[in-house]
């Protein structure tokens, strides 16, 4: 195996592992954080806009981790930046 | 596969031979939009029981705006202009996604990254138009004079944060449509799109709800006063109960 396909086999493997547990972990955070905006706005139905409203924004901060390791798994397939250098080695 | 609009070129500059990247001119296509549908709106502003529909529209748009600033701030029309535009712009950059061939600008980091640079610009310039340079910086040595460092650092991740957030949402939009379409180009494609459509809404929301909680950090003296008084009615209340 040359270093292109070994870089890119482990390229894809974390690419794949990352988004895996980021997603993983950022849903179930943002699930909890959903079921206990749900239960004070039953509990509080008055309070409906207030709550709903700082649950979406902790919903959206809770959310980043997630799409970091989305971020990171994009560039690691389509924009990684030992590519070149292995393509470069390749040529050689 | 991946959505590069920064790499691909929509056209050049006639007469200097500029080239321009799909992410400027898509911004340019978002701005005329808005641009010609503020002035058909704005053209014959008139009070009284009969106005153009553009002028009903218009006041719908602008009121909402301006009630959800007016939940978190005491200010609101000192943040309308700032926050509306972004929320108006970003609103517009995600709807516009429907339309097929169009390459949205917010899946471009460039264009996040501007929009979360103007935040973090915005943040001295309210604070020190609120309350004063010399307030505005006390906020950074708020709890004490240690906490200097990760103030300044807390302030320059939190904007950066949000320009991935958006970048990564509306990408992640995107790059799941051009997934189903290779897979299973029928009608399945579909529902992903209303869910992009969905969470590009969400997105303009919440980047417009945090820049306005970012910006508006630093509080006036009129506005402390009127926090006092508020904090001080249902006191009062309560005694006379």
């Amino acid at each position: 195996m040359d270093l292109a396909a070994i870089l890119g086999s482990i390229s894809i493997f974390t690419a794949g592992l990352s988004l895996a547990i980021g997603a993983s972990a950022a849903g179930l955070a943002e699930g909890y954080a959903v079921a206990s905006g749900l239960t004070s706005l039953a509990q509080q139905p008055d309070e409906a806009g207030s709550i709903s409203r700082t649950m979406f924004i902790s919903l959206a901060i809770v959310e980043t981790s997630g799409i970091y390791c989305f971020v990171v798994a994009m560039i690691l397939l389509f924009a990684n930046p030992f590519w070149q250098y292995a393509i470069s080695l390749a040529a050689k | 596969m991946l959505e590069l609009y920064d790499q691909q070129i929509a056209f050049y500059l006639p007469y200097w031979n500029i080239p321009i990247n799909w992410t400027i001119a898509s911004t340019w296509i978002v701005m005329v939009v808005l641009m010609i549908v503020s002035w058909l709106a704005t053209r014959h502003l008139k009070t009284g029981n009969k106005v153009s529909h553009w002028q009903t529209a218009m006041e719908v748009i602008v009121k909402g705006i301006y009630g959800q600033i007016n939940e978190m701030t005491k200010t609101p029309m000192t943040y309308l202009p700032f926050i509306g535009t972004l929320f108006l712009f970003i609103l517009m950059c995600n709807i516009l996604t429907i339309i097929p061939e169009f390459k949205t600008p917010t899946a471009s980091l460039s264009t996040t990254a501007a929009l979360a640079l103007m935040v973090l610009l915005g943040v001295p310039f309210f604070g020190i138009k609120n309350a004063g340079v010399k307030k505005y910086l006390k906020k950074y040595i708020e709890p004490s004079p240690a906490m200097l460092p990760f103030n300044i650092l807390s302030e320059l991740t939190s904007t950066g944060a949000m320009a991935v957030r958006l970048f990564g949402n509306v990408l992640s939009g995107v790059i799941i449509g051009s997934i189903c379409l290779m897979l299973v180009p029928f009608i399945l494609p579909l529902p992903m799109q209303v869910l992009g459509l969905f969470t590009g809404m969400i997105q303009a929301y919440i980047f417009a709800m945090l820049a306005l909680m970012y910006v508006s950090s630093v509080h006036g003296d009129e506005e402390e006063a009127a926090d006092a008084a508020s904090d001080k009615k249902p006191a009062n209340a309560n005694e006379t109960l």
